[in-house]
């Protein structure tokens, strides 16, 4: 049991938490304010390797583990939350399940690109009557020669707007429900590829979210990760990454709630004293500090598991679920302590509210943790 | 980071699962019944070593790290609350004589506290200094021949099978000064009281001390004169690592009694685990436990390598004993009827953890510890 972080674990955390205090914070309130893409952001942050942490710097990654890939996930979104998921999207579901079971040539073509932040990638899972019910996708894929002819709709889907690359799920086998699923490589730029509705959100709104419409877009059969009817074991196996990116990125939303309101109690005054002397103000901030760290230690413990190729599906659900529900309490709190000024956006912390909440919802709610969770547990 | 075991927490934690499941387990609930002290799970104990945990074996102790210890209370205490938190107690009084005693008292102290010759008591809570430990009016007067010791001490745990007792008292009343001094049983004056009926952990051994005109020597103060605060809150924020890891033992157990009920009861015509109702109450208790695990080796591991562990160690005691009387509770209204009757541990379990959050410090004193951390920081 060593909780000490690596060398290279503390220099990422150094090096993420100085660029997101440096160059993250001072736009965030900008970004949302205008639901603006942070490109220039998004190039900096290439440039550090923060667009492919964990994949190895042969695939353009920067060959770290998935506890670094946490600590800079944290630091960023501490900073702004719509720029840790455009990250995280870009790290968890595009890059990683590629690097997992895409093919050498698929690999050079398409994660090296991404990895290295040339080229931004999404996640195309979300339909618009799938969402908790994965399984039933509606998204078809027909063989034809050497290539499939993909037809349908895909919704909600984070970076889709600035992606060039989009993993895919159709159903190729409609009789085998969730087992008839195959997942593809898709070029976003390709011929039968065009953005739907752009959405606008509560919230983690400089990130760009939207449908995709793909009409007889012929994809080579190459693209295909793993074989036809794996598309389900690709999707939940690269989810249990993408929820330590999502929990990380839930903690660095509250330890902003946090940090902020701390300020605030300190300043502010009332019935003759700072209100952080006021046990009631005392105790919102004993229990959100404590539920940060329970949280991190969740968070870390499924990363490190990850690292150490043990199974880590139940953990990184409790890690997303607690690390959710976490940022969601500390958001609350952190806008009552400042009352009236929580709830105005001079301060903050309304945004830290608005930005929580989705990190209950996305990347499987905390319904469908406790779900993994349970069955986990009562299979025993 | 790395979040295996080593070997040697391994091999503890096998040993001891082993001891309390086949051992204090299956007498928990007549201990429980019957509000017996289990002078037999005391001995066992000290067989195995697990009294004497925090200082070496010149000394009679077994020099575990911190994690080793967390997971070997937690082992015991998932077996049989009472007999976890005498081991608590007990390991604590000696790592404190250890730390601030002299050659002669850690001599004197320590073998027979591992030994098992009797248990170790720490008696700092008065009928009217409980959160307020610093408002204690026990008085310490010092004459030519030592201290005459006057006062009461309520709620100590170990008080009737205690082969010493850490009593802290005020030797200057103004300004304050708290001393710590190491008393035997038998010492003229010094009494033991009644012993309290319980809500839980009956087995537990929980009296008040008086003393009167009780005369020690000199050679029983335990570190200097008014350093008795600072041996409590030293002392505290290691025992503090103990109660949080016996709620997770207590939590633990009642949520493996709630999965194996909820997979074998049916009800509506299915097994009552296939209903999201109480699939929730499993995955939330499971996930806050795993969380409070974390936290207590945390504060374990900093504790070993001698760093300050203040707010870690009130984060996890906070945090495992309110979890775990969330999980207990649930666990009874998993189980329902049978829940509320003997005949399955989780009413018990819900009995035994409910103290958890009051003991060694209250959650609020804990919060108190934290968030002064907390505006502390800059």
């Amino acid at each position: 049991m060593v909780f000490d972080l690596t060398e290279e674990q503390r220099m990422i955390q150094e090096t993420a938490r100085e660029f997101a205090r440096k160059e993250v914070l001072p736009k965030a309130a900008e970004l949302d304010e205008n639901s603006r893409f942070p490109e220039e952001l998004i190039r900096q942050m290439a440039e550090l390797g923060f667009m492919g942490i964990a994949v190895p710097e042969e695939y353009g990654g920067a060959g770290m583990d998935n506890v670094c890939y946490a600590i800079a996930m944290e630091e960023i979104s501490r900073a702004c939350a719509s720029t840790g998921v455009i990250m995280s999207v870009n790290n968890s579901l595009a890059c990683d399940p590629i690097l997992k079971f895409g093919s050498e040539e698929i690999k050079r073509e398409y994660l090296v690109p991404m990895a290295s932040g040339k080229r931004l990638g999404c996640f195309g899972l979300t339909e618009p009557g799938a969402g908790s019910d994965a399984g039933s996708q509606k998204t078809s894929a027909v063989r034809d020669g050497d290539f499939y002819v993909v037809n349908g709709t895909k919704n909600f889907i984070t970076n889709a707007p600035q992606a060039d690359t989009c993993v895919l799920f159709t159903m190729t086998d409609k009789a085998k429900s969730h087992k008839g699923i195959t997942a593809f490589v898709v070029d976003m730029k390709g011929k039968g590829v065009s953005l739907g509705k752009h959405e606008k959100k509560m919230g983690i709104r400089a990130s760009a979210t939207s449908s995709i419409v793909f009409e007889d877009v012929r994809v080579p059969a190459k693209n295909r990760l793993g074989n036809e009817g794996d598309g389900f074991k690709v999707a939940m196996n690269t989810l249990d990454g993408g929820r330590i990116g999502i929990a990380a990125q839930a903690i660095g939303i509250a330890r902003a709630s946090l940090e902020d309101a701390l300020a605030y109690s300190k300043d502010r005054k009332q019935f003759g004293q700072a209100i952080c002397e006021f046990q009631a103000i005392q105790w919102m901030l004993a229990d959100i500090a404590t539920e940060i760290d329970a949280a991190r230690l969740l968070t870390w413990r499924a990363a490190w598991m990850k690292d150490s190729k043990m199974r880590h599906s139940k953990e990184s659900s409790m890690a997303k679920l607690y690390a959710s529900e976490v940022a969601m309490r500390a958001a609350v709190k952190g806008v009552q302590i400042h009352g009236g000024y929580g709830y105005i956006n001079e301060y903050p912390a309304e945004r830290h509210f608005r930005d929580a909440k989705i990190t209950e919802i996305y990347e499987g709610t905390s319904e469908i943790q406790r779900l993994v969770i349970a069955a986990a547990l009562l299979k025993g | 980071m790395d979040f295996h075991l080593t070997d040697e927490q391994r091999q503890v934690e096998e040993m001891v699962r082993g001891l309390s499941r086949k051992e204090f387990g299956p007498r928990a609930a007549q201990v429980d019944e019957e509000s017996r002290y289990p002078v037999e799970n005391h001995r066992r104990l000290a067989e195995l070593g697990l009294l004497g945990m925090l200082y070496p074996a010149t000394f009679g102790g077994s020099e575990a790290d911190p994690v080793s210890y967390a997971i070997a209370l937690r082992e015991v205490a998932g077996g049989c609350a009472s007999t976890g938190v005498g081991m608590a107690v007990t390991n604590m009084t000696g790592e404190a004589i250890f730390r601030f005693g002299s050659d002669a008292q850690r001599c004197r102290y320590l073998p027979m506290l591992s030994g098992g010759k009797g248990a170790g008591a720490f008696a700092l809570t008065e009928p009217g200094a409980g959160s307020d430990a610093g408002g204690l009016s026990t008085f310490a007067r010092e004459d030519a021949d030592g201290y005459v010791l006057d006062g009461s001490k309520a709620f100590i745990t170990n008080g009737a099978h205690a082969c010493v007792t850490i009593v802290m008292a005020l030797t200057r009343k103004s300004p304050r000064k708290i001393s710590a001094f190491l008393v035997e049983p038998g010492t003229p004056g010094f009494s033991v009281g009644k012993s309290e009926h319980k809500m839980g952990i009956k087995g537990s051994d929980t009296v008040s001390l008086s003393f009167e005109e009780c005369r020690v020597p000199k050679s029983s103060m335990l570190g200097a004169p008014g350093e008795g605060l600072k041996i409590a809150l030293s002392a505290l924020d290691g025992g503090r690592i103990g109660i949080a890891s016996q709620a997770i033992g207590i939590a633990r157990s009642a949520l493996s009694t709630a999965t194996e009920y909820a997979r074998d009861r049916r009800q509506f015509g299915q097994a009552i685990g296939e209903f999201q109702a109480i699939q929730w109450k499993l995955a939330d208790a499971a996930t806050e436990l795993d969380a409070a695990q974390l936290l207590v080796f945390r504060a374990a591991s900093l504790k070993g390598k001698g760093l300050t562990y203040s707010r870690e160690a009130s984060m996890a005691k906070l945090f495992a004993t309110e979890a775990g009387n969330r999980a207990c509770h649930a666990a009874v209204q998993v189980l329902g009827g049978y829940g509320y009757i003997r005949e399955y541990p989780v009413e018990r379990h819900l009995r035994d953890i409910r103290v958890t959050t009051i003991y060694e410090g209250t959650s609020e004193i804990q919060r108190l510890v934290i968030s002064r951390s907390l505006v502390g920081q800059a």
